[in-house]
Protein backbone atom coordinates (compact mmCIF):
# COMPACT_ATOMS: atom_id res chain seq x y z
CA UNK A 1 0.00 0.00 0.00
CA UNK A 2 1.38 3.87 -1.30
CA UNK A 3 0.35 6.52 -0.29
CA UNK A 4 -0.37 9.12 -3.28
CA UNK A 5 -0.66 12.99 -3.29
CA UNK A 6 -4.12 13.19 -2.32
CA UNK A 7 -4.45 10.68 0.35
CA UNK A 8 -1.74 12.45 2.14
CA UNK A 9 -3.89 15.52 1.87
CA UNK A 10 -6.73 13.54 2.99
CA UNK A 11 -5.18 11.92 5.66
CA UNK A 12 -3.39 15.93 6.83
CA UNK A 13 -7.07 16.84 6.76
CA UNK A 14 -8.59 14.42 8.73
CA UNK A 15 -5.67 15.12 11.46
CA UNK A 16 -6.69 18.85 11.07
CA UNK A 17 -2.93 19.78 9.82
CA UNK A 18 -2.46 22.24 7.49
CA UNK A 19 0.04 21.18 4.82
CA UNK A 20 1.73 23.94 1.86
CA UNK A 21 1.82 22.59 -2.05
CA UNK A 22 5.81 22.15 -1.22
CA UNK A 23 5.33 20.13 1.66
CA UNK A 24 3.09 16.91 0.30
CA UNK A 25 6.29 15.75 -2.06
CA UNK A 26 8.52 14.59 1.06
CA UNK A 27 6.09 14.12 3.21
CA UNK A 28 4.37 11.77 1.37
CA UNK A 29 8.22 10.39 0.41
CA UNK A 30 8.73 9.78 4.41
CA UNK A 31 5.04 8.09 4.97
CA UNK A 32 5.50 5.98 2.55
CA UNK A 33 9.44 4.72 4.10
CA UNK A 34 7.97 4.09 7.36
CA UNK A 35 4.87 2.23 6.08
CA UNK A 36 7.23 0.21 3.58
CA UNK A 37 9.03 -0.65 6.60
CA UNK A 38 5.87 -1.65 8.77
CA UNK A 39 4.87 -4.27 5.55
CA UNK A 40 7.75 -6.84 7.40
CA UNK A 41 4.52 -7.16 9.64
CA UNK A 42 2.67 -9.31 7.20
CA UNK A 43 5.33 -12.35 7.60
CA UNK A 44 3.53 -13.06 11.23
CA UNK A 45 1.12 -15.21 11.35
CA UNK A 46 -1.69 -13.78 13.97
CA UNK A 47 -4.37 -16.63 12.93
CA UNK A 48 -6.64 -17.11 16.26
CA UNK A 49 -5.00 -14.40 18.27
CA UNK A 50 -7.25 -11.65 20.09
CA UNK A 51 -5.67 -8.17 19.82
CA UNK A 52 -4.62 -6.75 23.02
CA UNK A 53 -5.51 -3.39 23.15
CA UNK A 54 -3.26 -2.38 26.68
CA UNK A 55 -0.34 -3.17 28.34
CA UNK A 56 -1.95 -4.73 31.05
CA UNK A 57 -4.62 -7.43 30.77
CA UNK A 58 -6.54 -5.37 33.86
CA UNK A 59 -10.31 -5.51 34.31
CA UNK A 60 -11.37 -1.83 34.25
CA UNK A 61 -11.93 -0.09 37.44
CA UNK A 62 -15.34 1.16 37.83
CA UNK A 63 -16.49 4.17 40.47
CA UNK A 64 -19.63 5.97 41.88
CA UNK A 65 -21.24 7.85 39.18
CA UNK A 66 -20.80 11.15 40.90
CA UNK A 67 -19.21 14.83 40.74
CA UNK A 68 -15.77 14.68 42.00
CA UNK A 69 -14.52 17.63 40.65
CA UNK A 70 -14.86 21.29 39.12
CA UNK A 71 -16.71 24.53 39.92
CA UNK A 72 -13.66 26.46 39.40
CA UNK A 73 -14.38 28.04 36.17
CA UNK A 74 -11.47 30.95 36.51
CA UNK A 75 -9.27 27.89 36.99
CA UNK A 76 -10.36 25.77 33.68
CA UNK A 77 -10.01 28.98 31.41
CA UNK A 78 -7.01 30.11 33.06
CA UNK A 79 -5.27 29.04 29.68
CA UNK A 80 -7.27 30.12 27.14
CA UNK A 81 -6.03 32.08 24.17
CA UNK A 82 -8.89 34.14 24.21
CA UNK A 83 -12.40 34.05 26.19
CA UNK A 84 -15.13 35.93 27.41
CA UNK A 85 -16.25 35.77 30.77
CA UNK A 86 -17.12 31.79 31.53
CA UNK A 87 -16.88 31.35 27.60
CA UNK A 88 -14.17 30.27 25.21
CA UNK A 89 -13.49 32.46 22.01
CA UNK A 90 -13.67 31.33 18.42
CA UNK A 91 -14.29 32.30 15.13
CA UNK A 92 -18.14 32.37 14.27
CA UNK A 93 -19.51 28.73 13.45
CA UNK A 94 -23.03 29.58 12.91
CA UNK A 95 -24.32 32.62 10.47
CA UNK B 1 30.94 18.69 46.72
CA UNK B 2 27.26 18.27 47.53
CA UNK B 3 26.50 17.79 43.71
CA UNK B 4 28.25 14.77 43.95
CA UNK B 5 26.34 12.98 46.78
CA UNK B 6 23.71 10.47 46.06
CA UNK B 7 20.17 10.68 47.25
CA UNK B 8 20.70 8.76 50.11
CA UNK B 9 24.31 9.85 51.08
CA UNK B 10 22.36 13.74 51.40
CA UNK B 11 19.58 12.13 53.20
CA UNK B 12 22.07 10.94 56.10
CA UNK B 13 23.80 14.21 55.79
CA UNK B 14 20.31 16.04 56.02
CA UNK B 15 19.58 13.88 58.49
CA UNK B 16 23.04 14.75 60.56
CA UNK B 17 23.11 18.46 59.80
CA UNK B 18 26.22 18.27 58.44
CA UNK B 19 24.58 20.88 55.90
CA UNK B 20 21.22 22.45 55.39
CA UNK B 21 18.52 21.67 52.47
CA UNK B 22 19.25 25.57 51.45
CA UNK B 23 22.78 24.47 51.05
CA UNK B 24 22.43 21.12 48.86
CA UNK B 25 19.55 23.42 46.58
CA UNK B 26 22.07 26.44 46.40
CA UNK B 27 24.90 24.44 45.17
CA UNK B 28 22.48 22.57 42.80
CA UNK B 29 21.22 25.68 41.75
CA UNK B 30 24.85 27.11 41.19
CA UNK B 31 25.48 23.93 39.03
CA UNK B 32 22.74 24.60 36.97
CA UNK B 33 23.45 29.01 36.40
CA UNK B 34 27.07 27.75 35.50
CA UNK B 35 26.47 24.49 32.83
CA UNK B 36 22.70 24.98 31.45
CA UNK B 37 23.56 27.55 29.25
CA UNK B 38 25.80 25.25 27.87
CA UNK B 39 23.70 21.45 28.63
CA UNK B 40 20.10 23.28 27.85
CA UNK B 41 19.20 20.51 29.98
CA UNK B 42 16.34 22.24 31.24
CA UNK B 43 13.24 24.73 29.60
CA UNK B 44 12.56 26.43 32.82
CA UNK B 45 14.34 26.94 35.77
CA UNK B 46 11.94 27.68 38.82
CA UNK B 47 14.99 29.25 41.06
CA UNK B 48 12.59 31.07 43.57
CA UNK B 49 10.32 28.67 44.14
CA UNK B 50 13.11 25.85 44.83
CA UNK B 51 14.70 27.95 47.43
CA UNK B 52 11.02 28.15 49.48
CA UNK B 53 10.68 24.29 49.25
CA UNK B 54 14.25 23.83 50.62
CA UNK B 55 13.85 26.13 53.56
CA UNK B 56 10.26 24.42 54.74
CA UNK B 57 12.81 21.30 54.38
CA UNK B 58 14.90 22.26 56.33
CA UNK B 59 11.99 23.49 58.87
CA UNK B 60 10.88 19.97 58.74
CA UNK B 61 13.72 18.87 59.31
CA UNK B 62 14.61 21.17 62.19
CA UNK B 63 11.47 19.60 63.73
CA UNK B 64 12.59 16.37 63.22
CA UNK B 65 10.21 15.33 60.18
CA UNK B 66 12.16 13.40 57.31
CA UNK B 67 10.56 11.80 55.04
CA UNK B 68 11.70 9.55 52.18
CA UNK B 69 13.10 12.80 50.09
CA UNK B 70 12.70 15.83 52.49
CA UNK B 71 15.20 18.42 50.95
CA UNK B 72 16.38 16.55 47.90
CA UNK B 73 16.72 18.77 44.83
CA UNK B 74 15.09 16.76 41.72
CA UNK B 75 14.89 17.46 37.87
CA UNK B 76 11.23 16.80 36.22
CA UNK B 77 10.87 16.20 32.92
CA UNK B 78 8.41 18.84 31.21
CA UNK B 79 5.99 16.19 30.56
CA UNK B 80 4.59 16.54 33.69
CA UNK B 81 2.37 19.31 35.11
CA UNK B 82 3.16 20.99 37.84
CA UNK B 83 0.94 23.40 39.34
CA UNK B 84 1.44 27.58 38.59
CA UNK B 85 4.97 26.40 37.06
CA UNK B 86 4.59 26.50 32.88
CA UNK B 87 4.97 22.86 31.34
CA UNK B 88 5.58 22.76 27.51
CA UNK B 89 5.71 19.00 27.19
CA UNK B 90 8.77 20.28 24.86
CA UNK B 91 6.62 21.84 21.80
CA UNK B 92 5.06 24.90 20.95
CA UNK B 93 1.63 24.42 21.02
CA UNK B 94 1.90 24.50 25.05
CA UNK B 95 4.66 27.66 24.98
CA UNK B 96 1.72 29.35 27.24
CA UNK B 97 0.30 26.82 29.36
CA UNK B 98 0.49 27.09 33.05
CA UNK B 99 -1.37 24.08 34.44
CA UNK B 100 -3.63 24.53 37.08
CA UNK B 101 -2.97 21.32 38.67
CA UNK B 102 0.07 19.00 39.63
CA UNK B 103 0.69 15.41 38.52
CA UNK B 104 -0.38 12.89 40.74
CA UNK B 105 3.39 11.66 40.53
CA UNK B 106 5.36 15.41 41.15
CA UNK B 107 2.74 15.80 44.41
CA UNK B 108 3.47 12.38 45.92
CA UNK B 109 7.17 13.80 45.65
CA UNK B 110 5.93 17.05 47.27
CA UNK B 111 4.40 15.04 49.80
CA UNK B 112 7.98 12.99 50.23
CA UNK B 113 9.65 16.82 50.68
CA UNK B 114 11.13 16.47 47.72
CA UNK B 115 12.79 20.39 46.18
CA UNK B 116 11.89 21.01 42.49
CA UNK B 117 14.76 22.55 40.46
CA UNK B 118 13.01 23.08 37.28
CA UNK B 119 11.26 21.56 34.10
CA UNK B 120 13.93 19.13 31.98
CA UNK B 121 13.81 19.68 28.16
CA UNK B 122 12.46 16.52 25.98
CA UNK B 123 11.97 15.73 22.74
CA UNK B 124 8.56 16.96 21.22
CA UNK B 125 5.83 15.39 23.29
CA UNK B 126 8.94 12.83 24.25
CA UNK B 127 8.43 11.71 20.21
CA UNK B 128 12.10 10.68 19.90
CA UNK B 129 15.44 9.13 20.88
CA UNK B 130 18.30 12.02 20.82
CA UNK B 131 16.24 15.12 22.21
CA UNK B 132 16.87 16.79 18.71
CA UNK B 133 13.11 17.05 18.03
CA UNK B 134 12.31 19.79 21.31
CA UNK B 135 11.25 23.33 20.13
CA UNK B 136 13.36 24.52 23.12
CA UNK B 137 16.99 23.41 21.33
CA UNK B 138 18.62 20.21 21.65
CA UNK B 139 20.73 19.04 24.75
CA UNK B 140 24.30 18.58 24.83
CA UNK B 141 25.10 14.51 26.13
CA UNK B 142 28.00 15.79 29.52
CA UNK B 143 29.99 13.05 28.12
CA UNK B 144 32.32 13.27 25.43
CA UNK B 145 34.17 11.27 23.06
CA UNK B 146 37.62 10.49 24.61
CA UNK B 147 39.56 10.68 20.87
CA UNK B 148 37.17 13.87 20.01
CA UNK B 149 36.28 16.03 22.83
CA UNK B 150 34.66 18.18 20.34
CA UNK B 151 31.92 16.61 19.01
CA UNK B 152 28.66 17.52 20.54
CA UNK B 153 26.63 14.05 21.60
CA UNK B 154 23.13 13.31 22.15
CA UNK B 155 21.78 12.82 25.46
CA UNK B 156 19.46 10.18 24.32
CA UNK B 157 15.46 11.13 24.27
CA UNK B 158 12.75 11.62 24.86
CA UNK B 159 13.75 12.21 28.17
CA UNK B 160 17.54 14.27 27.24
CA UNK B 161 16.94 17.08 29.62
CA UNK B 162 16.60 14.64 32.78
CA UNK B 163 19.55 12.25 31.72
CA UNK B 164 21.93 15.13 30.95
CA UNK B 165 20.97 17.04 34.36
CA UNK B 166 21.21 14.17 36.64
CA UNK B 167 24.56 13.35 34.83
CA UNK B 168 26.18 16.45 34.81
CA UNK B 169 25.17 16.69 38.53
CA UNK B 170 22.39 19.37 37.95
CA UNK B 171 20.10 17.61 39.82
CA UNK B 172 20.34 14.59 42.21
CA UNK B 173 17.90 12.57 40.07
CA UNK B 174 15.01 13.32 38.21
CA UNK B 175 11.72 12.27 36.84
CA UNK B 176 11.00 10.98 32.97
CA UNK B 177 8.58 9.11 30.88
CA UNK B 178 8.98 5.75 28.97
CA UNK B 179 6.92 5.34 26.07
CA UNK B 180 9.50 3.06 23.84
CA UNK B 181 12.64 3.35 25.79
CA UNK B 182 12.67 7.52 26.56
CA UNK B 183 14.15 6.49 30.53
CA UNK B 184 16.32 3.25 29.24
CA UNK B 185 17.80 4.60 26.27
CA UNK B 186 19.10 7.91 27.64
CA UNK B 187 19.87 6.36 30.98
CA UNK B 188 22.51 4.10 29.24
CA UNK B 189 23.48 7.41 27.01
CA UNK B 190 24.49 9.67 29.72
CA UNK B 191 25.48 6.58 32.23
CA UNK B 192 22.77 6.86 34.97
CA UNK B 193 20.37 4.51 36.24
CA UNK B 194 16.86 4.58 34.72
CA UNK B 195 14.02 2.38 35.45
CA UNK B 196 10.73 2.14 33.71
CA UNK B 197 8.29 0.20 36.07
CA UNK B 198 5.20 -1.90 35.54
CA UNK B 199 2.68 -0.49 33.97
CA UNK B 200 -0.01 0.88 35.88
CA UNK B 201 2.81 1.11 38.97
CA UNK B 202 2.99 4.92 38.48
CA UNK B 203 0.07 7.02 37.48
CA UNK B 204 -0.60 8.98 34.42
CA UNK B 205 -2.75 11.06 35.68
CA UNK B 206 -0.89 14.68 35.14
CA UNK B 207 1.28 13.60 32.51
CA UNK B 208 1.04 15.26 29.21
CA UNK B 209 -0.18 12.01 26.97
CA UNK B 210 1.89 10.56 24.29
CA UNK B 211 0.43 6.58 23.72
CA UNK B 212 -1.58 6.12 26.76
CA UNK B 213 -1.22 2.30 26.29
CA UNK B 214 2.59 2.39 26.34
CA UNK B 215 3.39 5.89 28.81
CA UNK B 216 5.36 4.98 31.82
CA UNK B 217 6.59 7.71 34.20
CA UNK B 218 9.60 6.56 35.98
CA UNK B 219 13.20 7.99 37.39
CA UNK B 220 16.67 8.44 36.69
CA UNK B 221 19.28 8.51 39.80
CA UNK B 222 23.22 7.56 39.60
CA UNK B 223 22.65 4.70 41.50
CA UNK B 224 20.41 1.39 41.92
CA UNK B 225 19.73 2.13 45.46
CA UNK B 226 18.98 6.15 44.44
CA UNK B 227 16.38 4.92 41.79
CA UNK B 228 14.73 2.93 44.20
CA UNK B 229 14.19 5.61 47.08
CA UNK B 230 12.51 7.45 43.92
CA UNK B 231 10.34 5.17 42.49
CA UNK B 232 8.83 4.11 46.41
CA UNK B 233 7.77 7.52 46.27
CA UNK B 234 6.42 8.60 42.57
CA UNK B 235 4.73 4.95 42.31
CA UNK B 236 1.15 4.33 44.06
CA UNK B 237 -2.30 3.20 43.42
CA UNK B 238 -4.26 6.53 41.94
CA UNK B 239 -8.15 6.73 41.67
CA UNK B 240 -7.95 9.54 39.38
CA UNK B 241 -5.74 6.81 36.69
CA UNK B 242 -8.21 4.12 35.93
CA UNK B 243 -5.31 1.76 34.52
CA UNK B 244 -2.85 2.52 37.98
CA UNK B 245 -3.12 -0.71 40.29
CA UNK B 246 -4.56 -0.68 43.02
CA UNK B 247 -1.38 -2.66 44.88
CA UNK B 248 0.77 -1.80 47.91
CA UNK B 249 4.06 -0.21 46.61
CA UNK B 250 6.93 -2.32 48.12
CA UNK B 251 10.28 -1.72 50.18
CA UNK B 252 12.59 -1.35 46.84
CA UNK B 253 15.49 0.50 48.79
CA UNK B 254 15.10 -3.18 50.79
CA UNK B 255 14.81 -5.12 47.29
CA UNK B 256 18.41 -3.68 46.26
CA UNK B 257 19.85 -5.56 49.11
CA UNK B 258 18.43 -8.87 48.19
CA UNK B 259 21.56 -10.44 46.12
CA UNK B 260 20.91 -12.41 42.88
CA UNK B 261 21.88 -16.20 44.76
CA UNK B 262 19.20 -18.86 42.97
CA UNK B 263 17.45 -16.16 40.39
CA UNK B 264 17.07 -17.25 36.89
CA UNK B 265 18.05 -14.95 34.47
CA UNK B 266 16.97 -15.84 30.87
CA UNK B 267 19.09 -14.42 28.10
CA UNK B 268 16.87 -13.67 25.21
CA UNK B 269 18.84 -15.50 22.07
CA UNK B 270 16.58 -12.79 19.59
CA UNK B 271 18.43 -10.04 21.24
CA UNK B 272 21.80 -10.73 19.49
CA UNK B 273 21.18 -8.76 16.51
CA UNK B 274 23.62 -8.44 13.60
CA UNK B 275 24.62 -5.67 13.54
CA UNK B 276 25.16 -5.28 17.51
CA UNK B 277 28.79 -3.41 17.74
CA UNK B 278 31.01 -6.05 19.41
CA UNK B 279 32.02 -3.99 22.53
CA UNK B 280 28.04 -3.90 23.66
CA UNK B 281 27.89 -7.93 22.30
CA UNK B 282 31.03 -8.28 25.05
CA UNK B 283 29.71 -6.37 27.86
CA UNK B 284 26.93 -8.42 27.44
CA UNK B 285 28.60 -11.32 27.99
CA UNK B 286 30.47 -9.98 30.58
CA UNK B 287 27.01 -9.13 32.57
CA UNK B 288 25.80 -12.61 32.41
CA UNK B 289 29.15 -13.50 33.94
CA UNK B 290 29.17 -11.29 36.56
CA UNK B 291 25.54 -12.55 37.08
CA UNK B 292 26.61 -15.94 37.35
CA UNK B 293 29.11 -15.50 39.93
CA UNK B 294 26.83 -13.79 41.98
CA UNK B 295 24.91 -16.80 42.34
CA UNK B 296 22.62 -16.66 39.58
CA UNK B 297 21.87 -19.37 37.05
CA UNK B 298 21.91 -18.36 33.54
CA UNK B 299 18.71 -19.74 31.18
CA UNK B 300 18.64 -19.07 27.34
CA UNK B 301 15.45 -18.25 26.10
CA UNK B 302 13.44 -17.31 23.38
CA UNK B 303 10.99 -13.74 22.47
CA UNK B 304 10.13 -14.87 18.66
CA UNK B 305 8.57 -11.90 18.22
CA UNK B 306 11.30 -9.28 19.35
CA UNK B 307 12.14 -8.33 15.81
CA UNK B 308 8.33 -7.73 15.05
CA UNK B 309 8.18 -4.76 18.07
CA UNK B 310 9.73 -1.75 16.63
CA UNK B 311 7.34 -1.81 13.74
CA UNK B 312 4.19 -2.52 16.10
CA UNK B 313 5.34 -0.04 17.88
CA UNK B 314 5.47 2.45 14.75
CA UNK B 315 1.21 1.46 14.67
CA UNK B 316 0.06 1.49 17.99
CA UNK B 317 2.34 4.14 19.17
CA UNK B 318 1.58 7.03 16.41
CA UNK B 319 -2.27 5.81 16.66
CA UNK B 320 -2.80 6.58 19.88
CA UNK B 321 -0.87 10.08 19.98
CA UNK B 322 -3.12 11.10 16.84
CA UNK B 323 -5.72 10.51 19.23
CA UNK B 324 -4.64 12.06 22.26
CA UNK B 325 -3.20 15.36 20.47
CA UNK B 326 -6.39 15.78 18.76
CA UNK B 327 -7.02 18.10 22.25
CA UNK B 328 -4.41 20.78 20.78
CA UNK B 329 -6.64 22.99 18.83
CA UNK B 330 -5.79 26.21 19.71
CA UNK B 331 -9.07 26.64 21.58
CA UNK B 332 -9.05 25.58 25.75
CA UNK B 333 -5.31 26.49 25.92
CA UNK B 334 -1.78 26.28 24.28
CA UNK B 335 -0.73 28.60 21.70
CA UNK B 336 -3.39 29.96 18.80
CA UNK B 337 -3.32 30.58 15.37
CA UNK B 338 -5.71 33.21 13.40
CA UNK B 339 -7.90 31.17 11.22
CA UNK B 340 -10.81 32.14 8.59
CA UNK B 341 -12.79 30.18 10.52
CA UNK B 342 -13.03 27.39 13.21
CA UNK B 343 -11.35 24.89 10.42
CA UNK B 344 -8.84 27.07 9.62
CA UNK B 345 -8.20 27.99 13.01
CA UNK B 346 -7.21 24.15 13.77
CA UNK B 347 -5.29 23.68 10.85
CA UNK B 348 -3.08 26.52 10.98
CA UNK B 349 -2.71 26.14 14.86
CA UNK B 350 -1.76 22.52 14.73
CA UNK B 351 0.61 23.13 11.72
CA UNK B 352 2.65 26.11 13.23
CA UNK B 353 2.71 24.30 17.06
CA UNK B 354 3.76 20.97 15.89
CA UNK B 355 7.39 19.97 14.99
CA UNK B 356 7.72 17.67 12.19
CA UNK B 357 8.12 14.39 13.87
CA UNK B 358 5.39 15.13 15.78
CA UNK B 359 3.10 16.05 12.57
CA UNK B 360 4.61 12.66 11.08
CA UNK B 361 3.23 10.82 13.53
CA UNK B 362 0.16 12.34 13.88
CA UNK B 363 -0.71 11.57 9.90
CA UNK B 364 0.78 7.90 10.37
CA UNK B 365 -1.64 7.40 13.42
CA UNK B 366 -4.84 8.85 11.08
CA UNK B 367 -3.93 7.18 8.52
CA UNK B 368 -3.65 3.53 9.88
CA UNK B 369 -6.97 4.38 12.00
CA UNK B 370 -8.45 5.38 9.05
CA UNK B 371 -11.64 3.55 7.21
CA UNK B 372 -10.29 0.81 5.31
CA UNK B 373 -6.86 0.42 6.76
CA UNK B 374 -7.69 -0.07 10.56
CA UNK B 375 -7.33 -4.10 10.03
CA UNK B 376 -5.00 -4.09 7.83
CA UNK B 377 -2.38 -1.92 10.31
CA UNK B 378 -4.09 -1.18 13.95
CA UNK B 379 -5.63 -4.69 14.41
CA UNK B 380 -2.70 -6.42 13.10
CA UNK B 381 -0.61 -4.61 15.30
CA UNK B 382 -2.55 -5.16 18.41
CA UNK B 383 -2.29 -8.89 17.65
CA UNK B 384 0.99 -8.92 17.16
CA UNK B 385 1.46 -6.83 20.39
CA UNK B 386 -0.47 -9.73 21.94
CA UNK B 387 1.99 -12.09 20.87
CA UNK B 388 4.71 -10.10 22.20
CA UNK B 389 3.25 -10.09 25.44
CA UNK B 390 2.50 -13.76 25.65
CA UNK B 391 6.86 -14.29 24.56
CA UNK B 392 7.34 -12.73 27.84
CA UNK B 393 4.66 -14.67 29.91
CA UNK B 394 6.13 -18.02 28.14
CA UNK B 395 9.42 -16.71 29.30
CA UNK B 396 8.75 -15.80 32.81
CA UNK B 397 7.28 -19.22 33.02
CA UNK B 398 11.36 -20.56 33.42
CA UNK B 399 13.29 -17.48 34.43
CA UNK B 400 12.76 -14.66 36.97
CA UNK B 401 14.25 -11.97 34.93
CA UNK B 402 15.95 -10.83 31.97
CA UNK B 403 19.46 -9.71 31.03
CA UNK B 404 19.58 -7.72 27.32
CA UNK B 405 21.40 -4.34 25.88
CA UNK B 406 19.84 -1.48 26.77
CA UNK B 407 20.71 0.22 23.31
CA UNK B 408 22.38 -0.99 19.83
CA UNK B 409 25.32 2.43 20.69
CA UNK B 410 26.46 4.51 22.56
CA UNK B 411 25.81 8.13 21.98
CA UNK B 412 25.81 9.56 18.75
CA UNK B 413 26.68 12.88 17.90
CA UNK B 414 23.96 15.89 16.98
CA UNK B 415 22.83 15.45 13.73
CA UNK B 416 23.70 11.86 13.50
CA UNK B 417 20.68 9.40 12.62
CA UNK B 418 19.12 12.28 11.11
CA UNK B 419 18.04 11.59 7.69
CA UNK B 420 15.98 8.83 7.81
CA UNK B 421 13.28 8.57 10.67
CA UNK B 422 13.77 4.61 10.65
CA UNK B 423 17.71 5.03 11.22
CA UNK B 424 16.21 6.97 14.59
CA UNK B 425 13.47 4.62 15.19
CA UNK B 426 16.12 1.59 15.50
CA UNK B 427 17.68 3.22 18.53
CA UNK B 428 14.79 1.60 20.53
CA UNK B 429 15.19 -1.71 19.20
CA UNK B 430 15.92 -3.51 22.69
CA UNK B 431 13.71 -1.21 24.77
CA UNK B 432 10.47 -1.35 23.07
CA UNK B 433 9.42 -4.60 23.74
CA UNK B 434 8.78 -4.35 27.59
CA UNK B 435 6.50 -0.94 27.01
CA UNK B 436 4.28 -2.95 24.70
CA UNK B 437 4.12 -6.24 27.33
CA UNK B 438 3.97 -3.38 30.32
CA UNK B 439 6.44 -5.45 31.88
CA UNK B 440 9.24 -3.70 34.66
CA UNK B 441 12.70 -2.99 32.87
CA UNK B 442 15.77 -0.81 34.21
CA UNK B 443 18.95 0.14 32.91
CA UNK B 444 21.89 0.17 34.44
CA UNK B 445 25.58 1.60 33.84
CA UNK B 446 27.67 -1.19 33.06
CA UNK B 447 31.09 -0.23 31.07
CA UNK B 448 32.49 2.26 28.48
CA UNK B 449 33.26 2.04 24.58
CA UNK B 450 36.39 2.50 22.87
CA UNK B 451 35.47 5.86 23.23
CA UNK B 452 34.99 6.05 27.14
CA UNK B 453 31.09 6.53 26.37
CA UNK B 454 28.95 4.45 28.89
CA UNK B 455 27.20 1.69 27.88
CA UNK B 456 24.22 0.36 29.70
CA UNK B 457 22.80 -3.49 30.49
CA UNK B 458 19.05 -3.72 30.62
CA UNK B 459 17.24 -6.16 33.34
CA UNK B 460 13.75 -7.06 32.70
CA UNK B 461 11.48 -8.77 34.90
CA UNK B 462 7.44 -10.17 35.93
CA UNK B 463 4.96 -7.61 35.79
CA UNK B 464 5.31 -5.88 39.64
CA UNK B 465 8.48 -7.53 40.14
CA UNK B 466 10.27 -4.49 40.31
CA UNK B 467 11.66 -5.84 43.51
CA UNK B 468 13.97 -8.35 41.34
CA UNK B 469 14.96 -6.01 38.83
CA UNK B 470 16.38 -4.25 41.32
CA UNK B 471 17.93 -7.02 43.01
CA UNK B 472 19.75 -7.56 39.70
CA UNK B 473 20.51 -4.00 38.49
CA UNK B 474 22.27 -3.78 42.11
CA UNK B 475 24.15 -6.79 41.76
CA UNK B 476 25.04 -5.42 38.31
CA UNK B 477 26.28 -2.39 39.38
CA UNK B 478 28.51 -3.86 42.49
CA UNK B 479 30.06 -6.02 39.76
CA UNK B 480 30.89 -3.70 37.38
CA UNK B 481 32.05 -0.58 39.87
CA UNK B 482 31.43 2.11 37.52
CA UNK B 483 33.27 5.10 38.65
CA UNK B 484 33.84 7.06 34.99
CA UNK B 485 32.72 10.64 35.13
CA UNK B 486 30.89 12.77 32.46
CA UNK B 487 33.73 15.21 31.05
CA UNK B 488 31.00 18.20 31.97
CA UNK B 489 29.84 18.31 35.45
CA UNK B 490 29.49 20.83 38.56
CA UNK B 491 32.85 21.40 40.06
CA UNK B 492 34.42 18.94 37.01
Amino acid sequence: MSLDHATVRRIASLARIRLEDHEVEPLCHELNGILGWIEQLNEVDITGIAPLTGAANMAASLRADVVTDGGYPDKVLANAPERIGDFYVVPKVVE
Amino acid sequence: MLTDLTIAAARDGLRAKEFSAVDLTMAHLHAIEALNPRLNAFITVSHARAVDQARAADVALAAGEQRALTGIPLAIKDLFCTEGVRTTAGSKILAPFVPPYESTVTANLLRDGAVFLGKANLDEFAMGSSNMTSAYGPVENPWKRRQDDTAVLVPGGSSGGSAAAVSARLAMGATGTDTGGSIRQPASFCGLVGVKPTYGRCSRWGVVAFASSLDHPGPFARTVQDSAILLGSMAGHDPKDSTSAALAVPDFEAACRRGVKGLRIGIPREYRSDGMPVEIDALWQQGIGWLRAAGAEIVDVSLPHTRYGLATYYIVAPAEASSNLARYDGVRFGAREKGLDLRDLYERTRAEGFGAEVRRRILIGTYVLSAGYYDAYYLRAQKIRALILKDFTDAFGKVDALLAPTAPSAAFAQGENMDDPIQMYLNDLFTVPANLAGVPAASVPAGLDANGLPLGLQVIGKPFDEETVFAVSAAIEQAASFTALPSLRAGG
